[in-house]
Formats: structure tokens, sequence, C-alpha cells
């Protein structure tokens, strides 16, 4: 699958594209395979977005796994820092991410 | 310390007004991220991998108390309680969000600090010696000459758009503490037979995807010519420096493709024809600024002994403190690299506790250094058991100067967008792994570091031992090199072999430590040991 993602203008927090607006959680993100050129123009249009770009994942325990490993840092934050990840609370994340 | 003018004061709160209105241009949909990259990168501002990352300048890594409490605050409003200090004296925040960027920069404003050609192809923060003013061994205080070239190049109009970002050094001993030699120009201040100053040129270091030791293009340059001559030295690479190619656009590759002895010759040719062009700022005018640097009021009878009765701090005196020009007195480091820490990072309370100390203990000083550890250039002994009581009470008082815990680690792929491989929890496990086994202490000096890519960040190529984070077909994967040093002996790491994941990267600095055990002779250094036997017994022990 293909997912759109790109850094919040006010933010620059990670988003991902969930069809019809823009989640910082890639649980909400949504397949664009086919779309994702023209959903990027579209929102780089409208500029809420910085650069948004697609990368390829797949579906993992219903949670869409982007396949590069930077990816995976992106999703969540810092591996060294769990205490300012999306999800603090819980560090077996980590295992997720590598 | 130099203090702003108010020509300084008024052109950084003018690039403040103009980036102010730049972002709210931005935000309101004015301008595309195309049209504002370059404006926010030419004031510190990046966009990474999970936010905007703030960049600020330390010129030369000397701040005061009051710009070190700033920087803490800075941290606790806009960011997420913490900063990192970086491989080139600066401090970088990780979690700026645009609308608050030029809050910032007003607030950094008010203590004379910005983040103004901390990214883009201009002549970057120029470094120096962060003994500086202090260390027993120099010539001279190198900061004037920096301060002075810093002045010549912020703003400078013919060098804002370079083929390449560039970046200076300034010492001033024969010691090179600042890794001079890997910079595209590293200036020595030295003196003459008949006792005069001057500063001796090299040109064309760096590190990055092709790493070069910078010759030395001319070994005397007469101090009241020093500006004139480096923007010869620039000129030639502006003129002439690679704009097809962002891989052979810094000038260490120009002066590799003409060869130092051509370069050198046009860079002549240039310099003579600026003699009279008035390129040169009155000599009144470095004078002025030296008077910045005069040395703070050193007690005559300051008292020489230190009470070494406890071993942890015996331990740390002998490790984390330097001479100093001044009897009774010693330059301390802190180190900003706890057993399985992330190097070069401080909570804005321990930014606040160092920014104290340095008013109570180091005539109000504070240094940066490119190792991404902290130094209070000017502390009377008498006063070291208080200063290390209270660094130890707050998580800094780590006795690992210069130890194979002391680890430069670029920010890795944990942040930086650029990055392939993460470098902090290398680091992390190696400084884990070498406490436990209390090896740290029998290695001596061993200089350790690492970059999570080829840009070399973590300036992995003058490592004693280096890493290398690549990405092999999406996974992590680690290069280990030996034999880099970024000191007065000047080398650059070579590669053992084949590269290691995650753990093995770790178990293989253990082995090559074991073999340097095994081969040392009285006195000598893992690099030492390292120049001597070679590498093949590194490498048999690693891959058999």
């Amino acid at each position: 699958m293909r997912l759109l993602t790109g850094n919040d203008l006010k933010t620059g927090a990670v988003t991902w594209w969930t069809g019809s607006d823009w989640s910082i959680h890639v649980e909400d993100a949504a397949d664009v395979t086919g779309s994702e050129d023209e959903t990027a123009r579209r929102e780089e249009a409208a500029r809420r977005v910085n650069a948004p770009y697609a990368i390829d994942a797949e579906m993992q325990d219903g949670v869409p796994r982007p396949t590069h490993i930077k990816e995976r840092v992106r999703t969540l934050g810092p591996t060294v820092r769990p205490d300012l990840t999306l999800k603090p609370a819980e560090p077996d994340l980590g295992n997720w991410v590598i | 310390m130099y203090k702003y003018d108010q020509y300084d004061q008024a052109m950084v709160d003018a690039r403040v007004e103009e980036f102010r209105d730049q972002a709210r241009r931005r935000l309101e949909g004015k301008l595309t991220e195309d049209q504002f990259k370059p404006l926010r990168l030419m004031n510190g501002l990046y966009l990474q991998l999970h936010a905007y990352m703030l960049r600020v300048a330390i010129p030369y890594g000397t701040l005061d108390s009051r710009q070190m409490h700033a920087l803490a605050d800075i941290a606790d409003k806009y960011d997420r309680g913490y900063g990192h200090f970086t491989t080139r004296q600066n401090i970088q925040y990780n979690w700026i969000k645009l609308e608050d960027a030029a809050d910032i920069l007003a607030d950094l404003s008010k203590v004379e600090m910005h983040a103004i050609q901390t990214s883009g192809n201009c002549i970057r923060n120029i470094s120096s010696d962060h003994f500086a003013g202090a260390a027993a061994d120099e010539v001279v205080d190198p900061r004037p000459y920096a301060e002075l070239l810093r002045q010549w190049s912020s703003f400078h109009p013919e060098f804002s758009y370079l083929p390449r970002k560039f970046k200076i050094a300034v010492i001033a001993s024969d010691t090179d503490r600042a890794a001079m030699r890997l910079h595209d120009i590293g200036i020595n201040i030295v003196r003459n037979d008949a006792g005069e100053l001057g500063a001796a040129f090299y040109v064309g270091g760096g590190m990055g995807r092709t790493p070069m030791i910078a010759p030395c293009i001319n070994d005397f340059v007469p101090l009241d010519r020093l500006v004139t001559y480096a923007e010869a030295c620039l000129r030639v690479y502006n003129r002439y420096g690679r704009r097809d190619n962002k891989y052979k656009a810094r000038i260490k590759i120009l002066v590799h493709e003409l060869g130092a002895e051509e370069y050198t010759r046009q860079v002549e040719e240039e310099f003579t024809l600026l003699l009279d062009q008035g390129v040169e700022p009155p000599f009144a005018e470095l004078e002025r600024v030296r008077t910045f640097f005069e040395d703070p009021l050193f007690e005559a009878d300051a008292s020489p002994d230190i009470d070494r009765s406890d071993p942890d701090f015996a331990l740390w005196v002998d490790r984390n403190t330097v001479a100093h020009k001044a009897d009774g007195y010693v330059s301390a480091v802190i180190s900003l690299k706890p057993v399985g820490g992330i190097p070069g990072d401080a909570t804005a309370e321990q930014m606040r506790l160092m920014a104290d100390l340095a008013k109570d203990y180091s005539f109000d000083e504070l240094r940066v250094m490119h190792t991404q550890n902290i130094v209070l250039p000017h502390v009377r002994k008498a006063d070291l058991h208080a200063l290390w009581t209270a660094l130890d009470e707050a998580g800094l008082g780590a006795p690992n100067l210069d130890t194979v815990e002391d680890i430069i680690a670029c920010p890795g792929l944990d942040y930086c967008s650029l990055a392939n491989a993460r470098s902090i929890p290398v680091a992390q496990r190696i400084s884990e792994r070498f406490a436990k086994t209390g090896k740290t202490e029998t290695l001596g000096q061993l200089k350790l570091k690492i970059s999570g890519c080829i840009n070399a960040c973590g300036h992995h190529h003058a490592g004693h031992i280096g890493i290398l984070g690549v990405d092999r077909k999406g996974v992590e994967n680690y290069q280990l090199l030996l034999g880099g040093s970024e000191a007065e002996d000047v080398s650059l790491a070579k590669i053992t072999g084949p590269g290691f994941d995650e753990h093995g990267i770790v178990d293989a600095v253990e082995t090559v430590t074991t073999v340097y055990e095994r081969e040392r002779e009285d006195g000598e250094r893992f690099l030492d040991t390292y120049r001597r036997i070679g590498m093949n017994p590194f490498k048999e022990a690693l891959y058999g």
C-alpha cells in the first residue's frame, strides 16, 4: 500500500493523509495507491503541509507500517526519547519501529 | 567577551523583523515552501524528521551565563525542555513551531545571539579552541581574530551564495583542539622568529563524503592582512568552485583538482589585487575587538593545591580539568556524556545550573566544545570541589573527558532527515558496555566518533575509532573505521571491512580495544598502537 505523508506547516509535525484530512496518527492513514500524485499536488497547493510525498507501507495487525525504517522513526518519534514519542506509555513500540 | 555595538544589534534586530514577515507570509499561504525554504534556512530553521529544528550560532563557542539562561528559557518555552550542543559549537532545538520561530529569534537578539548563517551556502559560524584565552600553551587568544572574521563574514554580499557551505576555524597553539585542518579554512595564529604574530592558512580540508586534510598554503600572513587574505581565498573559490554538482562543490575539491600549488598561486594573485582596495578593516578595529577578550582579574595568589582525599573527585580532576595559563586555575570540562546518555543533550535545568556555576566559579564564561561538552574556562583550583559537587548532584559529573565514553555522535536517524542510521543508540550502548566492563580507565585516551550518514557531522573520519551508519537495503548497518585524528597529528580513519549490525558494532568496538590492550607498548594511546602495528591485527580479530 502507499501512504501520503508530510510535515504540518505550522508545527512541523509528521502528518498522514486520511483520505479527507491530515492526521498525526499513522493508524488513520489511507491507502492512496494510484492517487498519490494528484492528492500530493492538491494538498501542496492548499499549503497546510510541507512537501507531501508518498511512501510504501504494509498492513500489520490492522495498522499501516511504513516499509522503511526512516518513515517508522518519523511515525512515532525519536527511539532514544520514548517520553517524547506519540505514545510514551507504550515503550514496546520501539520494536515496531526497529 | 565581545559585546554587540549599535550596528551589530541593529543588523540582528532588522533580520528578526524581516524573518517575522517572511514566516507570516508563509503561514498565510502567500509563499510556497520552495520560496520559503531558502529564507528559513538563512535563519537556521531546518525541517527535520519530527518538526522544525532551529540551529543557534554560538560564535567560537563562547557564551556567558545570561546567554546560557536564555538558551534554557527557549528550551522550556518553545521546545521540549532540552537542547543539543553540536559538533560545531552551536546548539540545536528539535521541536520548534514555525509560528514561534520569529519570537525565538527576538528572544535571542535580546542576549546578543542569533541563528544567521547557521545554514545555507555561506560562511558559517566561526569555530575556535574551546580553551581559548585560558590554555597554557596558546600563543595568543585566537578569539579576537575569530570575531573579526565573524564580522567580515556576516552578511558578506559576495559570499552569501557560495558554491557550498563554508566553515572556518581559528586556533593559536600547536595543539589543535578545533579540528582546524578539517575545515574549509583553518587558521593558526603563530609567532615567527622575529616575535611577530601572523596567521598560517590551511585551505581545503573537510570531512563529509570526500574527507581531506587541508594543506598549508601560506605559513605566515601578517595579521594586518588577515581579512584580505581570507577574502582572496574565498574569491578564488567563489569564482571557480563547482556549482554543477553539490557533491563536488566544497573548496576541498577545488584545491584538490587545481592542486594546492596552483590554488595558492591564484590566491596570492588575488591577494595582491585586493591589497589596495580597502578590504582590511582598520587595525584599530582589531584593537577594539581585542579589548573584549582581555583576561579576567585572576588572583595572583590563588592556591595551587587541590584536596584529593575524595577519590571520585580526584578522578574527575584528573580526567576533566586542563592546565590553565594562570597559576592556581584550571579549565574544567562538564561532560554531557553520562553513561547511556545522549551525547550533547542538556536539559534546561542543566543549562541553568551550568550558567550559574559559570557565574560563581568561572568569571561568567562558558564554552561549547566541538566534542559536545561544556567548558568553564577559568576555575580556581580551590573552587573545584564545590563545583564538582554541584555538577555531580545534577548528573553532570561524569569523569570521562577524551575516554571511550566521551563519544561524539550526530543526531542520526532519530532526528535528522539526511541520516541513514541511528547514531545515538550506538553511542549509548558503547558507553554502557565500557562502563560495565570497567575498561574505560585502562584504555586511556580513545576518541570515538559516530556519524549517521556520509555527511560526517559526527566526525567519524577523525575518530581513533570511527563509526559510520549506512542504509543497507532499508536496514541500519555500521562501518567501523580506525586511525583517524582531528588533532595536530591529523589523519583520516580507514574502514576495517564489512559492516556490522546495531549489536555487532558494539562487540566490534570492544574487539578492537582488546587488540589494543594486547599489543600496546608503554605509554601508547590506541591511536599510537594502531599507527605502529597497522590495520591487519585488528582485521584478523574482527573477521578471522
